[in-house]
């Protein structure tokens, strides 16, 4: 595992009109790092995560993610990286199996490859039984590591993660987290956004987005000494209450 | 109460925010009574005809100038071969060949007899057949020429009055046909597909949770619909009465009653499909198919019902356009009250009461 | 292209796991094919005439038989006055009232003419009208048939007259159904093309699954064929089997020209009528709107296409919208192929302007998709 940057942000800046949802935030991520990007809603996780993903063109400011460009290089960036969004984006109307070797396929793995890594990740979840059942029937826990599953099966350099555990238990949760650790440890960077304050102690470095400006960025722990807090949560409250936005 | 008005503006909210939507539920009557009141006529106009000339005499002349004088044809080529009509029929260059015989005038002094062959492109019978009567008709204006010249005849004449629409104008025929078709259309699909969409999203079942009576919140999707219906039909009526010359003659109020009676069937129409249906797509096709097409077609505004064959005929009693059609003409056009139309009224009314109930028996019971 | 052999087979799973879908896409379409036909026609036949005769002579009985003997015209009943009459033609009873007044006979044997009143429920105009010249053309042969009888110069029975001897071609029995069948093929094909691709991609959208394909390396057009092709395909099965089983099987139109041209200009049609779809996908957020987007235009196609008012009759700004739409141009083709027995030098320019839409549609729409925003 090196230590190189894998995501390179320099007053990367997001607006709409009038409105500046991203505001000249500047950091880095290293290569098989669990970076938590946290953040009330309508604080500019969300937008500023798509323009690392080549979903959206910035307005300014510049950042490159696995070395590619974010204005000119988009679609290699897509070419390097995997992504799970808030609605989870199985097809819920095609089986596990489908749905796998759709994606599969897609990244450009082999007919072999994708028969090999079906067979594994079938295995790893336990969802060999499953298989050929549709996506929509499955429990939620199920799908959300499936989808996880699936966003790394092409082992990208870096995988982004847009509130991937919403709706779950904490079990299903600390479950999640275990294939996040799995992925991190075979060199995955993994960048998730979340407001779980809870899954911010999970990982690495944090960083905390208020109004469109990154407030806070430090491990954890750090943070917390910073400011005297016992939690995350208190972490986030401290820089929240001086928040402008109000939540979506 | 509140909370049921709560519901109905939010839903106003959806409705009136979903702009490009908004434009195509107003756009679409308003280009629909354009079209059909200046573009869409079954009239034949500037025809192409093509003419074999082998008489070229006095009457092949004057038959042919009659005819250029006409509206009714073009004449692409005065003087065409024999050879060259099936060709020109089958690129679709004209659709009506004239055959004058040598000798066309001697004939017809000597022996009292002459005849002109008239080649029709029947691949549309109905603009064959409407042009072979024209042309016949102004034969029969070249006969009466001539025997006026030589005889004088009986003459029984009818005089002819068009009642309710004198200058046979289109529009007393189809603005009642279209109300009938966008008050459907609206309703239908957009309610349906409006529930539907909320069951896909999930959103259905937040909805339903809430302290509220299911009831309530179909009905609070339907009421943006029915506003919107009757101020659609405001708008037709304003078109008709501007654009198209056309007023109502008889009472505003009965009418607009008669239609909210519409409605309500058309409403319930959708609240039944959306029952029937878990996706979009479906309660879309479903009203498209099972519910425009049949209104097009069985109101009889378009086609005369009565040419229909019976089993036709038959289905086209339960489609309640059908009767809301005669009701809208029966006031609209022909001036008449409720006492005209009581019994239309009456099976309107009980067809919006079965499908009312049935629908809202089908929805109580895809909740448990 | 390996992308595209995945996209087809998620695309092609989902389509064959939609249960009430494919059966829609396949079964309303002919039950339209079939249905529509019957009913569509136009034909002014059975025209309820309403008699009021005041003279009840030898001469009115005699006409009211020419009448009712044409085959055009029903007699549904006599009254006694033109005010009850008109009870039948406002109940929709009648469509035309035919007064008779006194001392008819009389005065067409002493004077040689009479007026007769005619009434015509004019709401429909076309039928009207057409109503009315039928009553003409038996009076003007009730007319001459009089003259034969009754009057006393010898030599004026014999009138001079140019006959009109009628042939139709392609379709002597004047069947309407000859026309309106491959016309509404036409337009059903392009329905299901246009609406199903538009509301597929769509539905991607509200879904969310849109954003993962934008993700991933999938070029636009790749992304893009795999949505096409799988319902060209099914717009082809669908007209195969309106062609065969309905047009063909149902009501024994078997086309006179070329099958192979015919499924030539299906297979160009549909990339054009498909890219409409794809078009109005680009400007939908949701369902509801791709769906009152593609049906606002697909009526005004439908209406201005020639399918059921001759687009020559249209005044000159209507005639360009019924030029710009591509339906127009399919219907034109089908009723040439199929009833006339046209060839590819018949339908070339039918063929270049065909292959502009698609270009211009599937252009505009590809331009206007975007992985990136």
């Amino acid at each position: 595992m090196t230590n190189q940057p894998t995501i390179i942000c320099d007053h990367l800046t997001k607006q709409f009109g009038n409105f500046i949802a991203v505001d000249h935030i500047s950091f880095e991520v290293k290569a098989g790092e669990i970076f938590g990007f946290l953040g009330a809603n309508g604080a500019g996780k969300t937008t500023a995560m798509r323009m690392l993903c080549g979903l959206s063109i910035p307005t300014s400011g510049n950042a490159t993610v696995a070395g590619f460009d974010v204005y000119k290089q988009t679609e290699k960036i897509k070419q390097n990286i995997g992504y799970m969004s808030q609605k989870f984006s199985l097809y819920e109307d095609l089986t596990v199996l489908e749905n796998i070797r759709f994606y599969a396929g897609i990244y450009g793995l082999t007919d072999r490859q994708i028969r090999e890594q079906t067979d594994d990740l079938l295995h790893r979840l336990d969802l060999g039984s499953n298989a050929k059942e549709l996506v929509g029937g499955l429990p939620l826990g199920w799908k959300q590591k499936l989808a996880f599953s699936v966003s790394v099966l092409h082992r990208p350099q870096i995988v982004f993660l847009d509130e991937p555990t919403g709706g779950v238990d904490p079990i299903t949760r600390r479950q999640f987290w275990d294939l996040i650790y799995e992925a991190s440890e075979s060199g995955v960077t993994v960048f998730v956004t979340t407001h779980y304050m809870d899954e911010a102690e999970y990982c690495n470095r944090v960083s905390i987005m208020v109004d469109g400006k990154i407030e806070a960025l430090d491990t954890p722990t750090m943070l917390k000494k910073q400011f005297s807090a016992s939690s995350m949560d208190e972490v986030f409250f401290a820089l929240a209450r001086r928040a402008q936005r109000q939540g979506d | 109460m509140k909370r049921f008005i709560a519901f109905i503006k939010k839903e106003f909210l959806h409705v009136f925010r979903d702009r490009k939507s908004l434009l195509m539920l107003f756009g679409l009557p308003i280009a629909q009574i354009i079209l059909f009141g200046f573009a869409l006529t079954n009239e034949i106009n500037h025809a192409k005809i093509l003419i074999v000339d082998q008489a070229k005499d006095r009457a092949s002349a004057e038959i042919i100038q009659k005819i250029a004088a006409s509206r009714y044809f073009e004449i692409t080529d005065y003087n065409a071969d024999a050879n060259s009509i099936e060709p020109e029929f089958k690129k679709g260059n004209v659709t009506l060949a004239l055959v004058f015989p040598n000798h066309l005038y001697g004939d017809l002094l000597h022996n009292n007899n002459a005849s002109v062959q008239v080649i029709a492109d029947a691949s549309d019978p109905n603009t064959a057949t409407t042009l072979t009567n024209y042309i016949q008709s102004i034969i029969s204006e070249y006969n009466q020429q001539v025997a006026l010249a030589t005889t004088a005849g009986i003459r029984i004449i009818p005089q002819i009055r068009m009642l309710y629409n004198p200058e046979l104008k289109a529009a007393p025929n189809f603005v009642p046909g279209v109300i009938a078709l966008i008050l459907m259309l609206v309703c239908v699909m957009m309610t349906s597909v409006s529930i539907v969409r909320e069951k896909e999203m999930g959103t259905m079942e937040v909805l339903l949770v809430s302290p509220f009576r299911p009831l309530f919140v179909v009905l609070s999707k339907a009421v943006p619909y029915l506003v919107l219906s009757l101020i659609n039909l405001a708008v037709i009526l304003l078109l008709s009465v501007f654009l198209m010359d056309l007023p109502v003659k008889g009472s505003i109020i009965l009418l607009f009653a008669e239609s909210t009676l519409f409605i309500i069937t058309a409403l319930s129409l959708g609240l039944l499909i959306s029952t029937a249906t878990a996706s979009q797509e479906i309660a879309m096709l479903l009203s498209l198919m099972g519910m425009l097409l049949p209104t097009l077609l069985f109101s009889g505004f378009m086609f005369p019902i009565e040419n229909m064959p019976w089993p036709l005929q038959l289905i086209s009693h339960i489609i309640p356009a059908r009767w809301f059609y005669i009701i809208v003409k029966s006031i609209m056009i022909k001036g008449l009250g409720l006492s005209a139309i009581w019994k239309e009224t009456l099976i309107l009314a009980g067809m919006a009461a079965f499908f009312l109930v049935v629908s809202i028996m089908k929805f109580k019971k895809r909740l448990e | 292209m390996r992308t595209i052999r995945f996209l087809l087979q998620k695309e092609f799973s989902q389509i064959f796991r939609n249960k009430a879908l494919l059966p829609m896409i396949l079964i309303a379409p002919l039950l339209q094919l079939w249905i529509l036909p019957l009913a569509a026609d136009y034909e002014v036949k059975n025209v309820n005439i309403a008699i009021v005769d005041h003279d009840r002579s030898g001469a009115s009985r005699d006409l009211l038989h020419a009448i009712t003997s044409s085959g055009y015209f029903r007699m549904v009943g006599y009254s006694a006055s033109y005010p009850q009459a008109l009870k039948e033609i406002e109940t929709d009873r009648a469509d035309l009232i035919l007064e008779i007044p006194l001392h008819f006979e009389t005065n067409v044997v002493r004077q040689g003419h009479e007026e007769l009143l005619v009434a015509v429920n004019a709401i429909n105009g076309v039928k009207a009208s057409i109503g009315a010249s039928y009553l003409s053309k038996i009076l003007q042969t009730f007319n001459a048939h009089l003259a034969l009888q009754w009057q006393e110069m010898p030599n004026t029975n014999v009138r001079p007259s140019v006959e009109v001897i009628s042939s139709n071609w392609f379709n002597p029995h004047l069947n309407y159904r000859f026309f309106m069948v491959p016309g509404i093929l036409a337009v059903l094909v392009t329905l299901i093309g246009s609406y199903m691709t538009a509301l597929n991609i769509v539905k991607e959208k509200e879904v969310g699954t849109i954003e993962q394909i934008n993700v991933t390396p999938i070029k636009k057009h790749h992304f893009i064929l795999g949505k096409l092709i799988p319902f060209w395909i099914i717009g082809m099965a669908v007209f195969t089997i309106g062609l065969f089983a309905i047009a063909m099987g149902l009501y024994g139109i078997v086309p006179v020209g070329s099958i192979v041209l015919l499924y030539f200009f299906l297979a160009v049609y549909l990339i054009a009528v498909l890219g409409f779809g794809l078009l109005i996908s680009t400007y939908a957020a949701t369902q509801q709107q791709a769906m009152s987007i593609a049906f606002f235009f697909i009526m005004i196609f439908i209406l201005m296409s020639g399918l059921f008012t001759p687009i020559e009759s249209m005044p000159g700004w209507a005639k360009v919208i019924a030029h710009l739409n591509p339906v127009t141009y399919f219907i034109e083709v089908m009723r040439m192929i199929v009833l006339k027995g046209s060839g590819l030098k018949d339908i070339l320019p039918q063929i270049g302007i065909i292959t502009l839409f698609a270009l211009v549609f599937n252009g505009w729409a590809i331009w206007n998709y975007r992985k990136t925003s």
